[in-house]
């Protein structure tokens, strides 16, 4: 992994945080806009420049769904859960997913190439089930079409 | 003076200082409210939920950690309802908790376990939703079961507050809520000082010691092996608490115990201590009049606080005593020293020490130094409650024991070695000798009240030869940056220092307050296990370390003088800056 430092303009940024109080949230909002996800190294450091031990860092990181620990992958399957796919048979679609790619929902798969999240409600519950990845939308997705679906991802590479 | 109220709990009229919360003024009317999360060392968490009362009036519960007693309250503690609802706050907890109380280290120690049993409750009454994740055994000390924990917070509290170490956290939420180091690293590879503090306060079995029966047990009966043993100062004042004693000293039963067990030789870690003071008190002499390395001298034979400094506070490295810890001095000792004496094959003898402490599990084998014998000084650490479990074990019946003498040569303490376990006890021991060794003259009252007591920071002035010493002495790790940041201003400024001689213990109290003694400490009984320790240095006739004739002896015969030659191969230690972080 390439090692990540405190740039200027995040350093500024941090200057301009620094002695405000509530702070930490808005330096990882930063930093998380910046590269994606958190990392290690940038909280390692941010922990010496504000004083606040790493503990208290990654218990703020995890707590809020929006702060991630690792690096985002190449694309996003967003799939929903919401009632309308879930009765369709969004689960199904999921496990498919899941066994496929070997990883669970909010983890990325070890080549970095996908990243699976199940969310609720695409907004399209007609299409129900539906399926995201990155900006394009599958509707109507079954189980059997997920492995032809992945594979031109896959292919692009 | 706080304003007083008048209120009432399950009837009975009383009247407490404003601010009291209601969990407080309740047992000063003999009334005990459960809690599994609040602890008397720590402020309230209202976590569990367990403490819930009931307020005339109102149909909201109130947790009575957290609450203070108002004017006119009229609180209901126990009612049909309210131990319903208590039950049922139990049986949520057991539905997220393994329930393999058979094979848990806290076995009839453990507080989840007695409200279990005094809520009567017998079966699962919500389906089991465990969480898989793993053991972590990785500091040698204290091993962290996450699935054991209840969440009380309890140990994050001590960890981050109180001990000022941030080595735990609470990660995520809801039920993905854990404790774990930043980042679900293993513990050694995080700030982790292994004071056991977390072990001390923890309610279940999700923190216990590393433990090392077994390895004791298998030495014992290996006939090759020599065993011999020591027993820390805190040691003897706390173990009495697993039959129902407090306070009391149990020195020359546990030489007894220890002979029953199997043990070759019983020897004493307070005479560690007073080779100890002898080394320190002579470095601190040489400091003061010579000036060869920078004052404050700080005390080192607390392995948490070796480390705790190794990672935050580096620069203070010249300033720590390179003499090492007493048990680390009697285990080199009997492997050089004892087994030249009884020509004894040091590489047979098995070195047991009996500690407060779950440090001295990780000490042992913390560097090359710990092996100056040219063996590993010490093979094993057993903490008191891993005694305690061996004394059952092995069905002695320890309070008919009779008394009995520890083995000569590294037995007999002074006064001065035994008050090492409370805080304070390191400082006043130092400064009885130090006296001597500055002044050639003895000290007519060797007592130091001002550096003794459970107040967390104790700052006083002594005069030796007319020279005014400033003494500072902190215990509970959380106490230390007050103190330290004193130097530190100094130093950056070219200032005079603050201090001349400052003592740290790790612990609450000092090792009497240690991670591996008897559970369910607090400060009360912090002070009886002190009492009981400056009790027995009250009792002896040779109250100061260099005034004990075998410490004579061991220097005539052996060491030749403090911060000889061999006295710094075989009793000194270097210290080295580490990564708070390893990963």
């Amino acid at each position: 992994m390439e090692h990540k430092k405190i740039n200027p303009e995040l350093g500024q940024l941090l200057n301009k945080w620094k002695d405000k109080e509530g702070n930490l949230i808005m330096i990882l909002h930063e930093i998380q806009n910046h590269h994606g996800y958190v990392p290690r190294e940038l909280s390692l450091e941010l922990s010496k420049m504000l004083d606040v031990p790493l503990a208290r860092i990654y218990e703020v990181i995890t707590f809020y769904n929006y702060f991630k620990l690792s690096p985002p992958g190449k694309h996003r399957i967003a799939l929903c859960m919401g009632t309308a796919c879930y009765l369709r048979g969004a689960a199904v679609v999921l496990n498919e997913i899941k066994g496929i790619l070997g990883i669970e929902e909010g983890q990325t798969t070890k080549d970095g190439l996908f990243h699976l999240d199940v969310v609720r409600c695409l907004g399209c519950c007609g299409l129900a089930p539906v399926m995201m990845i990155d900006n394009k939308v599958y509707g109507k997705v079954k189980k059997s079409e997920i492995a032809d679906i992945l594979s031109k991802y896959i292919k692009e590479e | 003076m706080a304003k007083v109220i008048s209120a009432k709990i399950n009837g009975i009229l009383l009247r407490v200082e404003e601010g009291t919360t209601i969990l407080e003024a309740a047992k000063r009317v003999q009334i005990k409210i459960p809690t599994l999360c609040k602890h008397p060392d720590l402020p309230a968490s209202a976590a569990c939920g367990i403490c819930i009362v009931k307020n005339k009036g109102s149909n909201k519960l109130l947790r009575s950690c957290c609450t203070p007693l108002e004017e006119g309250m009229d609180i209901t503690t126990h009612d049909p309802e309210i131990v319903e609802i208590r039950r049922t706050v139990i049986e949520l907890i057991l539905s997220n908790h393994p329930n393999d109380c058979l094979k848990c280290a806290r076995n009839n120690q453990c507080e989840l376990q007695n409200l279990t049993a005094d809520f009567g409750i017998k079966e699962e009454s919500f389906p089991q939703l465990l969480r898989n994740l793993p053991i972590d055994q990785s500091t040698k000390a204290v091993d962290l079961d996450p699935k054991k924990c209840i969440l009380c917070g309890r140990c994050v509290h001590v960890c981050q507050e109180s001990q000022d170490v941030w080595a735990l956290s609470f990660l995520e939420r809801g039920m993905q809520t854990r404790i774990s180091p930043a980042g679900d690293i293993q513990l050694s590879d995080s700030p982790c000082v292994k004071c056991g503090q977390c072990a001390a306060h923890c309610p279940t079995g999700a923190f216990v010691e590393q433990d090392n029966t077994a390895q004791v047990w298998k030495a014992l009966q290996d006939p090759d092996k020599y065993c011999v043993v020591q027993i820390a100062p805190a040691v003897r004042v706390s173990i009495g608490e697993a039959f129902g004693y407090v306070g009391k000293n149990f020195t020359k039963k546990l030489y007894a115990l220890l002979r029953r067990l199997g043990f070759h030789a019983v020897f004493d870690t307070s005479f560690g201590a007073d080779v100890t003071i002898m080394e320190e008190a002579s470095e601190f002499e040489e400091r003061l009049l010579h000036g060869l390395r920078p004052l404050p001298l700080i005390t080192s034979c607390c392995p948490s606080w070796v480390d705790f400094m190794e990672k935050f506070y580096t620069d203070m490295i010249d300033h720590f005593s390179s003499c090492k810890s007493p048990h680390e001095i009697l285990g080199v000792l009997s492997k050089t020293y004892y087994a030249e004496k009884n020509k004894i094959d040091p590489s047979k003898i098995f070195m047991a020490s009996i500690m407060p402490c779950t440090s001295k599990k990780y000490e042992i084998t913390r560097n090359d130094e710990m092996f100056a014998s040219g063996f590993q000084d010490i093979d094993t650490v057993l903490c008191t409650r891993e005694l305690v479990r061996m004394i059952k074990q092995a069905g002695i019946d320890f309070e008919s024991l009779p008394e009995e003498e520890c083995d000569s040569i590294l037995g007999e303490y002074a006064g001065a070695g035994v008050i090492f376990g409370s805080t304070g006890g390191v400082m006043e021991a130092a400064l009885r000798t130090a006296h001597y060794f500055v002044t050639g003259k003895e000290l007519k009252n060797v007592e130091f009240e001002n550096v003794r007591g459970i107040k967390g920071v104790k700052e006083t002035e002594i005069e030796i030869d007319g020279k005014k010493l400033r003494i500072a002495v902190a215990h509970g790790l959380g106490n230390v940056e007050y103190i330290l940041n004193k130097v530190r201003e100094a130093k950056v400024n070219n200032k005079e220092m603050p201090y001349h001689f400052i003592e740290v213990m790790a612990c609450p109290g000092g090792c009497v307050g240690g991670g591996g003694q008897p559970y369910m400490v607090t400060d009360e009984l912090r002070i009886k296990r002190a009492l009981a320790l400056y009790e027995d240095d009250d009792e002896k006739k040779i109250r100061c370390s260099h005034q004990n004739p075998y410490i004579k002896r061991l220097y005539k015969e052996f060491l030749g003088k403090p911060l000889s030659e061999r006295s710094e191969k075989l009793l000194h230690a270097h210290y080295k800056a580490r990564p708070i972080y390893v990963k």
